[in-house]
């Protein structure tokens, strides 16, 4: 870890994160180095609601935001002083668990006298990849997976971001979580299923693939997760027992395979030569092993964060907000938050 | 001494400084804006009219509930972010006192109400005292009947100041009558200025939390948390 005296000089920045349930705040310097990255989950509050709840959510946030970014700050061995920005994730998330986040960086720009970034929080779980390797040369593919999102992406320089698809029902997290729930694996599900599905054979049961039409880098999954549920329904009913490991094993397969072909099939029509992973599902090993796989059999070249920096972090927060401070992108302190914000469609 | 007030806590944004006995400059809207948008730019201005920069405050005083949840919130981060970052002090004041100070002085008893939905209002009963008021009923979030029927035993006036009195106003002069006074559109709704006066004091008599981990006082659970011990029991 870097000390005070060897930062002066560089882009120093303050992270802050509160869209859904972790609050999270780091120093970064120079979109690189991560000083701190300081992460407080919720999700033992949440765990007997089954969910996620907003209202919980948002006091949590207000509680524990300030004595965070302390700890993010102390880590990094920094003072207010030393910061050079302050970023935000402002979109998408939960609303009141945004503002708090929103309202926290604007009174410390207002306070500092300091540029305010405003950060779209898929864009930061894309720049995830950026503090595993500085280097990155773009354009490049990016699939974004998490209990929220399925997007890929066409990056073809900084700032500039191309969806080119989207799932149109469940988040291939949200499958993964609802698929867990049927078989009592308990929540989050992504784990769980990714440690069960090691133990299985996938190829006993036979999960469908959704592809769409022919050439759309669109995404579903409401039909492979109502075929498991009443694949499991049919199974009880007939007093047969179902092999969880076996059965996890087939669905994460049928999941990973249309994520892994569809963003193949995305790289070669945009010939690019990278392809990046962000969000919580890439942490997934059955993923991570089976693209690289396939990925380096075409020459293609794959990069994805650290498990800590998949799921929710400000780290990322701090490393996207880096480069929009190299093209002096500032938010103004009416900087709002936005739930339903679009990627590339920044609203200041 | 300067101590910027901030409040966020109803309808209202409003933001002011004081400086020991006199109030400099402050900013009320309630118009329909959100507070996200509204109170830094707010702040920048009152401060900007009092011709002081941050460096140069000693406290910040704000809503401390009850009220908006997520009004509350705003409020509440952008008071404890500029005291972290500023290293002053934070206070928070009590959003039924506020509304209660807007007339302090007057004959019989205070009482804010704040329209908490449900049939319910966030209120407290309040009795002006030198320089203070004495608390005779501690900040709830009650039915109306039952603040109807815990005020008819006290045979004096009563001042309602508040959001709840749109709401409540009819009723409330229909079961107390001429005991019932209310407050006018420039005293009924929570002033930064007040939270400002009332931190200030609450400075000068010491004994102030920690504001790391200050969280606003919301009278009332999540819906979800309700809907739970309904089912499991609390």
């Amino acid at each position: 870890m870097k000390g005070v005296d060897t930062v002066s000089g560089q882009v120093v920045i303050l992270g802050i994160e509160t869209s859904c349930d972790e609050t999270s705040a780091a120093v970064v310097a120079d979109g690189r180095t991560t000083l701190s990255n300081i992460i407080s989950s919720q999700v033992p509050v949440h765990q007997k609601f089954g969910g996620v709840v907003p209202e919980i959510a948002s006091r949590k946030h207000v509680e524990l935001v300030n004595s965070v970014i302390q700890e993010a700050l102390n880590e990094a061995k920094v003072t207010f002083r030393d910061l050079s920005a302050v970023a935000v994730t402002y979109g998408p998330g939960l609303v009141g668990a945004l503002l708090v986040g929103v309202s926290s960086a604007k009174a410390a720009a207002y306070s500092l006298d300091l540029p305010l970034i405003g950060v779209n929080h898929i864009e930061s779980h894309i720049y995830a990849n950026f503090l595993a390797k500085p280097d990155l040369e773009l354009p490049v593919i990016c699939l974004v997976v998490s209990g929220g999102h399925t997007d890929l992406v066409y990056i073809e320089n900084h700032g500039n971001f191309r969806l080119l698809g989207q799932t149109r029902d469940d988040a291939a997290g949200e499958a993964f979580d609802k698929i867990a729930r049927a078989i009592g694996l308990g929540y989050p599900g992504g784990p769980l299923i990714d440690r069960l599905a090691m133990e299985g054979d996938p190829e006993i049961v036979d999960f469908p693939r959704a592809y769409l039409e022919s050439g759309s880098f669109d995404f579903s999954f409401s039909g492979l997760k109502s075929f498991a549920l009443n694949y499991l329904n049919r199974v009880s009913m007939t007093g047969g027992e179902v092999n969880k490991a076996d059965f996890a094993a087939g669905f994460q397969k049928a999941v990973v395979d249309v994520l892994v072909d569809k963003t193949l099939a995305a790289a070669s029509e945009y010939k690019v030569r990278d392809i990046l992973l962000a969000g919580g599902v890439a942490a997934n090993s059955r993923l991570r092993k089976e693209i690289l796989c396939r990925a380096g059999g075409m020459g293609l070249r794959v990069t994805y964060p650290d498990p800590v920096f998949c799921t929710d972090n400000a780290a990322m927060v701090a490393c996207a907000g880096y480069y929009k401070y190299r093209r002096g992108e500032f938010a103004p302190l009416t900087l709002n938050a936005v739930p339903g914000l679009k990627l590339g469609a920044d609203k200041y | 001494m300067f101590i910027l007030g901030v409040d966020t806590a109803t309808s209202v944004a409003g933001a002011a400084v004081i400086e020991e006995d006199r109030l400099i400059s402050e900013r009320f809207v309630n118009n329909l804006k959100t507070h996200s948008e509204n109170i830094i730019p707010m702040i920048k201005q009152v401060m900007d009219d009092a011709g002081i920069k941050p460096d140069h405050l000693h406290a910040i005083a704000v809503t401390g509930g009850p009220g908006s949840f997520t009004g509350l919130r705003i409020g509440m981060s952008v008071a404890k972010t500029m005291g972290q970052v500023l290293n002053i002090p934070v206070i928070a004041i009590s959003t039924l006192r506020m509304l209660a100070w807007n007339v302090y002085g007057v004959n019989g008893i205070i009482c804010p109400v704040l329209d908490a939905r449900r049939n319910q209002v966030y209120t407290a009963v309040y009795r002006s005292a030198p320089g203070d008021f004495e608390e005779l009923l501690n900040p709830a979030a009650l039915e109306i009947d039952r603040l109807v029927s815990g005020l008819m035993q006290f045979d004096e006036g009563v001042t309602f100041v508040g959001d709840g009195i749109p709401v409540f106003g009819p009723f409330l002069k229909e079961r107390l009558g001429e005991k019932a006074h209310f407050g006018t559109l420039i005293n009924s709704r929570p002033r930064a200025a007040a939270a400002a006066e009332l931190g200030l004091a609450k400075l000068k008599a010491g004994r102030l939390p920690d504001p790391m981990f200050l969280q606003p006082v919301y009278l009332r659970k999540s819906e979800a948390e309700l809907t739970w011990e309904k089912k499991h029991g609390s």
